[in-house]
C-alpha cells in the first residue's frame, strides 16, 4: 500500500528533522535511496522547485515528492505525514506551557531562549546574505554582487526610512524585488 | 473564527518564499499587526521552540498560534491552512511546468526575491531584538549564541538548551531582589 508507506516515511522525516525545511532534505535522500520512488537527481530538481515557489520549502518538497510518487493523493498524504508530528508535538508543548507559563524557572528559561532565538534568526539571515551578495569569482571585486547590494539598499530605504512606503505589506517589496531581478538580470 | 485561521495561514503560506525564516516578516505583519493574535515576544518564543522541536518551523508556528486561538482544532486548522497553497501550487507545477526552476525569468526573479528576503529578515530581527534583548544579560546571550551559530557547527538544539540554562542561571543568581536586572 503505497499511501501508507508514503505517510509513514514522511511522518518519520517530520518527526526527526529538527530545525526547519532544510533539515528534511537528508531524510528525503534516504527515502529516495531506500524506496526507489524517485532518483537523487529528480530530488535535486524537486528541491529547486520547492525553493522557488511560494510556501514553506519542506512542505513544498513533501508535496512534490508525494505527487511524483503516487499522484495528487500521494502529494496530500506525504504532506500530511510530514506535518502530523509537528502538530501533535506542538499541541502538547503548548498545553504544557499554558500550565507552567507563570513558573519562575520557565519564565527564566524563556529569557535566555528569546535572545537565542533572535540570534539564530540573525545568523540565518547572514547565511542568506552571503549566498545573495557574494558570487563566485577570482578577485574580491568580481565576487561582490553589486546589483544585488544596490537593490538591497533601495529596499532597505523603502522599508525603514521612506515614510509613505514604510508601512506597505512585505509582499509588495518581494514583488518589487522579483521585478527588479528580471529587469536587471540579477 | 476557524475559517479566519485557515484563510490567514493560507495567505501566509502563499506569501512565504523559502523556509521558516523568510516567513517571519509576513508573520509579523499578519499576526502581530493585522490580527493581533500574537505579540513580537510570542513569535520569538515560538521560533525558539520551533527550532529545537521536530518538524518544520512554519508548521510549528502555525500550530502554536492556532492552538492559542482555538485549542487543538485551531492548531490543526491553522497548519492545514499553511500547507494548502503548497499543495495546489506544487501539484500544478508538477503537472504543467516541470522545468519551472530552470526558466531564466524564474531564476532572475528569485535572485531578486532573495535580496528582498535578506532585507526583510534584517528588519524583522531589529524588531524582535528590541523586544527580546532589553538588558546586558540578554545582549550577552544574543552575542554568544550568534557567534557560536556563525563560527561553530554546534547543533541548534544544543544552542537552544544552553540559552535556556543561561536564562535560568542569570535570573536565579544575578538578578536583584525586585526581579529586575540593572542596566
Amino acid at each position: 500500500m503505497i499511501y501508507l508507506s508514503l505517510f509513514y516515511e514522511f511522518f518519520k522525516a517530520g518527526l526527526f528533522a529538527v530545525g526547519g525545511g532544510l533539515a528534511t532534505i537528508p531524510f528525503m535522500k534516504e527515502i529516495a535511496l531506500k524506496t526507489g520512488w524517485f532518483t537523487l537527481s529528480q530530488l535535486t530538481d524537486m528541491i529547486a522547485v520547492s525553493e522557488s515557489t511560494p510556501g514553506p520549502m519542506g512542505v513544498n518538497c513533501a508535496t512534490y515528492v508525494g505527487y511524483e510518487t503516487a499522484g495528487l493523493l500521494g502529494g496530500i498524504i506525504a504532506t500530511l505525514g510530514l506535518i502530523a508530528p509537528s502538530i501533535i508535538i506542538i499541541i502538547i508543548i503548548s498545553k504544557i506551557l499554558e500550565k507552567f507559563r507563570n513558573n519562575k524557572f520557565v519564565d527564566a528559561a524563556f529569557f535566555g531562549l528569546r535572545a537565542a532565538s533572535v540570534a539564530l534568526i540573525a545568523e540565518a539571515g547572514v547565511s542568506v546574505a552571503e549566498l545573495t551578495f557574494i558570487i563566485p569569482g577570482s578577485t574580491v571585486f568580481e565576487m561582490i554582487n553589486y546589483k544585488s547590494i544596490i537593490l538591497a539598499f533601495v529596499i532597505l530605504y523603502f522599508t525603514r526610512w521612506c515614510k509613505p512606503t514604510k508601512k506597505l505589506h512585505p509582499i509588495v517589496f518581494i514583488g518589487f524585488a522579483a521585478l527588479c531581478g528580471i529587469i536587471f538580470s540579477l | 473564527m476557524l475559517f479566519d485561521l485557515f484563510i490567514t495561514f493560507a495567505k501566509i503560506g502563499v506569501m512565504t518564499f523559502g523556509g521558516g525564516y523568510a516567513m517571519l516578516p509576513i508573520l509579523q505583519r499578519e499576526l502581530v499587526e493585522n490580527k493581533g493574535w500574537s505579540t513580537e515576544e510570542d513569535l520569538a518564543d515560538y521560533y525558539a521552540i520551533g527550532q529545537c522541536t521536530p518538524g518544520i518551523i512554519a508548521i510549528n508556528t502555525a500550530t502554536f498560534v492556532g492552538t492559542k486561538q482555538r485549542g487543538i482544532i485551531g492548531g490543526i486548522v491553522a497548519s492545514l491552512g499553511m500547507v494548502f497553497p503548497s499543495l495546489i501550487i506544487i501539484t500544478l507545477i508538477a503537472t504543467v511546468l516541470t522545468t519551472f526552476s530552470e526558466l531564466e525569468i524564474v531564476k532572475h526573479a528569485f535572485a531578486g526575491i532573495r535580496v528582498a528576503v535578506v532585507v526583510l529578515i534584517f528588519n524583522s530581527v531589529v524588531k524582535l531584538f528590541k523586544g527580546a534583548v532589553k538588558d546586558y544579560y540578554a545582549l550577552f546571550v544574543f552575542i554568544l549564541i550568534f557567534l557560536l551559530a556563525l563560527f561553530t557547527s554546534l547543533s541548534t538544539v544544543l544552542l537552544i538548551v544552553v540559552s535556556a540554562v543561561l536564562g535560568i542561571v542569570i535570573n536565579t543568581f544575578l538578578k536583584n531582589k525586585k526581579g529586575e536586572i540593572k542596566r
